[in-house]
């Protein structure tokens, strides 16, 4: 089997980290934004797995389960909340949507 | 018997605690009963212990008890602690009897107001302030019930505060009698300084035994007192906030204004009457500024238009008959008229409070008239009044207890002819402008219809104090006729009695003398105001009438004096340096506001942006650490 050393399993989650972060600043549609939150989320897991596998401990793997269950629960939130945006505003558009904030 | 005292000031506090908590929900009816019956159990108690008391004379002059300690500091300390001697008893059993009266009426003459339970707290505050001033056993609990009848005064001034004239005649109250106050409680600390405690009684003893007659401690500390005493009854030359104060409601024009707390000042000087023996300077003082605040307030009244404002320049006066008599050492003669005062006063109030109600809320006396057959009762009980106030021979109180003072205000030691002619000239002026009040408001055409009939709730009361006025005069009867001291005798347990020239078989004369001016005042009001009206048609429109109506011009004199100076200079000095650097401080933080407030645009991804800035340089800074 293949071992790859663990900095550039590191490195992966990195990248994958700043992917996602490129696209929640890059991007427009907050439909696309919750899923590069996504990828952050996913990268942070990926990191845990990594650790756990590196020094044999079980319990990165159930932080894992616990991220992934706090990701259901954000998504679900955060779709909710979209739809009711979309709802309201007619757009996904985050700089059209831009209320929140001193009239002057 | 401690219980009983105890209760006595703690029972309309605990109902203004309730209407206070529980004002909103309670109903009208239930607040008028918890307001008007917290007052008149106290009256009940004070009947009860005064009994007692006077059944316990001469072995025991006092019932105390002490509650709790309050402060204590070092060898500073006060208790909550009350004493009930013949001198209280007085206080408190016209406060709470006659403040028994005056709630009974309010529950009518407020009846419509949307502040109901609120007036009721108030006066319920305030009776309870009045009592623990007059039952305090040191003078610091003392000072903390003058300054609560003071707070309860400023409310109830204002109590219709919608009407900014209201507010700023509750805010010169306040504010003008905060000045006798400072002096007062200075003279507080040098007393404490000088003998180490607050108790009265000790003060009382520690004064006559370390200080000598005329000692310039003594002089001041009596000075100072008197300063107080001057702010709280609106004495020259503090008295012009009293006429003001007439925006309250008229219930509280008869309680605080009238009967108990402008008498407090009275109160004050009886209580340390050791140190203003200590004074004779001092007491000196106190009876000239009582001969001409009586006279001073005397032509004011006859001058105003406002029927209330006329009492107010009268209660002025009537009190300055209290000093007249306090600086003469008559200090049961002062407290007398006091009682006798807070009798005929109290109803002249509430019966003008009747008339200007159903004339809706007419206060000129010029446009009343012919009140007399479209509301009998009130006339006969005003009648009644002012007949006690100008001292009408042998069948009025008044009569008695201003007679009592006249006399003393020549008989006395330190009393001469000037003083008694001060109060003679007074007398006939008194008589003048309350009979002025009877002719213009109840006789002649009927110019304001009466909107409706005043309730039983309201003549009552004003029944019951028109007795009063009347009978209350006949247990003390000067020597000439009748010689019945029982008021006097009762007193005198506390208050030092009044050494006499040897004049005594004069008494009549004088006697005759203030009989006859006190009814040719009346004959002369007669004639003036109702019989031939043209006599004083020039003096009308006069200049002097017209300074008279200003109160003597005391307030564009303090205007000038006082006032204008502080503003002007407030004026010219508002952009010191102080002021420049407070403002600079301001605006920095409007500027860092402006700049700051940029970033908060409400573009979601802007703040994410920052977010991975910030993240990055903490990183990065961690890292390289």
């Amino acid at each position: 089997m293949l071992t790859v050393p663990v900095e550039t399993q590191i490195l992966f989650a990195g990248i994958l980290f700043f992917l996602g972060l490129t696209g929640l600043l890059v991007r427009r549609n907050l439909v696309f934004m919750l899923m590069s939150i996504e990828i952050m989320f996913n990268s942070a897991g990926l990191v845990f797995i990594i650790a756990a596998k590196h020094w044999n401990q079980p319990d990165g793997q159930v932080m894992f389960i616990f991220i992934l269950a706090v990701t259901a629960v954000e998504v679900a939130i955060g779709l909710a909340l979209i739809l009711q945006v979309y709802h309201h505003f007619k757009t996904l558009d985050v700089d059209a949507i831009n209320k929140l904030k001193d009239d002057n | 018997m401690e219980t009983i005292l105890a209760l006595i000031p703690a029972l309309p506090l605990f109902s203004f605690l309730i209407l206070v908590i529980f004002g909103g929900k309670l109903s009208r009816k239930s607040a008028s009963w918890i307001g008007a019956g917290s007052v008149g159990i106290a009256a009940l108690l004070t009947v009860v212990i005064g009994i007692n008391l006077i059944h316990s004379l001469p072995g025991i002059k006092s019932y105390s008890v002490v509650l709790w300690q309050w402060i204590h500091a070092g060898n500073l300390s006060a208790n909550i602690a009350f004493s009930f001697d013949s001198l209280s008893l007085v206080f408190c059993f016209v406060i709470t009897f006659v403040g028994l009266l005056i709630h009974i009426y309010s529950i009518g003459f407020m009846a419509k107001d949307e502040g109901f339970t609120r007036f009721f707290a108030y006066m319920n505050l305030f009776v309870s302030s009045m009592l623990i001033l007059v039952l305090a056993d040191n003078i610091l609990l003392m000072y903390l019930g003058w300054e609560g009848v003071g707070l309860c005064s400023y409310l109830l001034i204002g109590f219709w505060y919608k009407e900014p004239v209201n507010g700023t005649a509750a805010r010169k109250a306040f504010i003008i009698t905060r000045i006798g106050d400072t002096a007062m409680i200075i003279g507080i600390f040098i007393l404490f300084v000088s003998f180490g405690t607050f108790n009265i009684q000790d003060l009382m003893h520690l004064a006559s035994a370390k200080w000598a007659v005329g000692s310039s401690l003594a002089v001041i500390t009596a000075a100072l007192l008197l300063g107080g005493a001057l702010g709280k009854s609106a004495q020259l030359p503090l008295q012009t906030w009293l006429p003001d104060a007439m925006a309250g409601p008229s219930p509280v024009s008869a309680l605080i204004h009238a009967a108990t707390m402008v008498t407090a000042g009275v109160y004050l000087i009886a209580r340390t009457n050791v140190l203003f023996s200590l004074a004779p300077i001092v007491q000196t003082i106190i009876a000239i500024i009582g001969a001409l605040t009586l006279l001073i307030a005397g032509f004011s009244a006859l001058a105003q238009h406002d029927l209330k404002r006329i009492l107010a320049y009268s209660t002025i006066s009537q009190i300055g008959y209290m000093f007249l008599a306090l600086g003469v050492g008559a200090y049961s003669g002062a407290i007398f008229h006091f009682m006798i005062h807070a009798f005929f006063k109290a109803l002249l109030f509430l019966a003008a409070g009747v008339v200007i109600q159903v004339l809706n809320e007419e206060h000129d006396i010029f446009k009343m008239g012919g009140l007399r057959k479209r509301m009998p009762v009130v006339f006969l009980t005003f009648l009644i009044g002012s007949a006690s106030l100008s001292a009408l021979p042998l069948v009025t109180a008044g009569f008695y207890s201003k007679d009592a003072i006249l006399w003393f205000a020549f008989s006395s030691n330190s009393g001469g002819m000037i003083l008694w002619l001060a109060g003679i000239v007074g007398a006939f002026l008194t008589a003048l402008y309350s009979f002025r009040m009877i002719f213009i408001t109840f006789y002649g055409e009927v110019k304001t219809e009466p909107a409706f009939n005043a309730g039983k709730l309201m003549t009552i009361p004003l029944i019951i104090l028109a007795v009063l006025s009347v009978i209350g005069g006949f247990i003390e009867l000067p020597g000439s006729m009748g010689n019945v001291h029982l008021f006097s005798g009762l007193v005198n347990n506390t208050l030092p009695e009044l050494v006499l020239k040897n004049v005594e078989h004069l008494e009549w004369i004088f006697q005759l003398v203030s009989s006859g001016i006190a009814l040719s005042g009346i004959y002369l009001a007669y004639l003036f105001y109702y019989k031939k009206p043209e006599f004083i048609e020039t003096f009308n429109h006069s200049r002097l009438n017209h300074f008279f109506e200003k109160g003597f011009e005391f307030d564009n004199l303090y205007n000038v004096v006082f006032v204008k100076p502080v503003v002007w200079f407030a004026e010219i000095d508002k952009k010191d340096i102080f002021d420049q650097l407070n403002i600079s401080i301001a605006n920095l933080s409007l500027l860092g506001n402006r700049f700051l407030s940029v970033a908060q645009n409400g573009k979601l991804r802007w703040y994410l942006l920052s977010f991975a800035i910030g993240i990055a340089l903490i990183l990065t800074l961690m890292i390289n650490r």
